[in-house]
């Protein structure tokens, strides 16, 4: 809902707050996750994320999310799917050169970004998107990558 | 006598020390000169010659010539096919590469076979939306964006292989580039989108055409104070226009192009507004010339390619330098 994606990035300090304290807690479920089988539990999660996610975000289902890098504009709503920042197009007023009734969402990531506790996460260069993760659940990955990156600290 | 290997692209120049590339353009920018590239008009035709008497209006007068990949998303002769007509001759080229019309892997084949046929600069661009070419319904691919195609392109130069990490016999040794708009939002996002550019490899950029001088100014503040004068060059983009009604067309419907509207009302009080068009482009240059940071500029003369060695000439930027172009160590 583009009223609410709006509101989103108005207040994306606050989701960022929000999404390291449930980040934490999905972590922390790691042997829960593990017992019952991240392959089983990958539909409820997914049908989950994607329901909050399409609510609050407008998301895409892309299966690779970078909002806390957005300032929790939804890049993917962009035409162009850009995850870089805007094209040279933007409109004078800032709304977009394809949707002129829609405000470009990297002009909200801007502005999303700089309310946010770490400003220059915008700054990243992203990778080319991989296509084969669309429609899949990005929680569960990012829940396992750092799982395995921190018991790989620990272990060394 | 003509020096061997000048114009022709099978034998290229030595890579100097330094330098990414074999090319010109990167020779004449590393050794600070003030650069100047143009725009070729791409034909509806499949043409050979057409391609080589457009070119030739450039001789002489810029350093390197931009083959533009379906600008505006409209339908010409390929990027590839302009390149790969002129490199025969040895001209200079930039070859711009959008991300609309093709995924990363026709895109990575595309850099290779370039760089083979003598291509020396490539230019990433993210490419405007099909919406505002003359074939809406067309498929937008946008597989990669313009940040992760300079990337890419890196990568293959750099690391010599490819996005999957399969390794390249001969890398493409190419000067990268890319397009700045500093004149649309987000204003203050605008510098840091350059850095980023920088960082994922951009050794180059060629900006939106410029006529808010002011605009101008206060973008490169920001990237001086970024620090990134040092770390990449920087071309203005400039072009004249043929008249007030034409730009007022170009500023509300081509996406990204800011023309104030005092330039507008200059060319509508001018008695000749052509000729205003080329002065306003003339004065342009010469001012864009005086900031500290910028390295050249790049004209945008659509459709009115033969009045670019005029605008050239007038406005003094080569300071007597003659760029080469084929045909000139004979004599012609």
């Amino acid at each position: 809902m583009y009223v609410l994606r709006q509101w989103s990035v108005r207040n994306s300090r606050k989701l960022e707050w929000l999404y390291q304290c449930f980040e934490g807690i999905l972590i922390a479920l790691h042997p829960f996750w593990l017992w019952m089988g991240y392959n089983r539990i990958e539909r409820p999660i997914r049908a989950v994320e994607r329901s909050v996610k399409q609510f609050m975000f407008d998301c895409r289902m892309c299966g690779s999310c970078v909002l806390s890098q957005t300032g929790m504009s939804c890049p993917m709503n962009c035409p162009k799917e850009l995850r870089n920042g805007p094209c040279g197009g933007v409109r004078s007023d800032g709304y977009c050169e394809v949707d002129p009734k829609m405000r470009c969402v990297w002009v909200d990531a801007w502005e999303g970004s700089q309310r946010m506790r770490d400003q220059t996460r915008i700054a990243l260069v992203q990778p080319p998107l991989a296509q084969g993760y669309r429609g899949h659940s990005s929680w569960l990955r990012e829940v396992r990558k750092k799982r395995d990156l921190r018991f790989f600290r620990r272990g060394t | 006598m003509p020096s061997a290997g000048r114009n022709d692209p099978g034998q290229p120049l030595p890579i100097l020390q330094g330098h990414a590339s074999p090319g010109r353009l990167e020779r004449v920018l590393r050794s600070g000169k003030f650069a100047v590239t143009a725009e070729i008009a791409p034909p509806d035709a499949a043409d050979a010659e057409a391609v080589y008497r457009r070119a030739s209006e450039f001789d002489g007068c810029v350093d390197a010539i931009n083959a533009t990949d379906g600008s505006g998303a409209n339908c010409h002769m390929s990027s590839v096919g302009v390149c790969s007509l002129l490199t025969r001759k040895g001209y200079a080229m930039v070859m711009q590469v959008s991300c609309r019309d093709r995924n990363r892997i026709a895109i990575q084949g595309d850099v290779l076979g370039a760089a083979a046929m003598g291509v020396t600069n490539i230019l990433c661009l993210t490419g405007d939306g099909v919406q505002a070419g003359d074939q809406p319904d067309a498929k937008p691919v946008f597989d990669l964006d313009g940040i992760s195609l300079l990337q890419t392109v890196t990568a293959m130069r750099d690391q010599g292989e490819f996005l999957s990490g399969r390794k390249l016999t001969t890398p493409p040794r190419v000067f990268l580039g890319a397009a700045a708009n500093p004149f649309v939002p987000p204003l203050d996002y605008r510098p840091v989108r350059l850095e980023k550019k920088i960082n994922a490899g951009a050794q180059f950029v060629q900006t939106q055409y410029c006529f808010d001088l002011e605009q101008l100014r206060n973008y490169m503040v920001r990237v001086r104070d970024l620090g990134l004068i040092e770390r990449c060059y920087i071309l203005v983009g400039v072009g004249p226009m043929p008249s007030a009604r034409t730009a007022a067309w170009i500023r509300d419907k081509v996406p990204g192009v800011h023309i104030p509207d005092a330039v507008i009302k200059r060319l509508l009080d001018a008695r000749d507004q052509r000729e205003e068009g080329v002065r306003i482009c003339i004065e342009m240059i010469q001012a864009v010339r005086e900031i500290e940071g910028v390295h050249g500029v790049h004209i945008m003369a659509y459709k009115q390619e033969e009045r670019v060695r005029e605008i050239v000439a007038e406005s003094g930027v080569l300071e007597g330098r003659a760029p080469w172009y084929p045909g000139v160590d004979n004599g012609h």
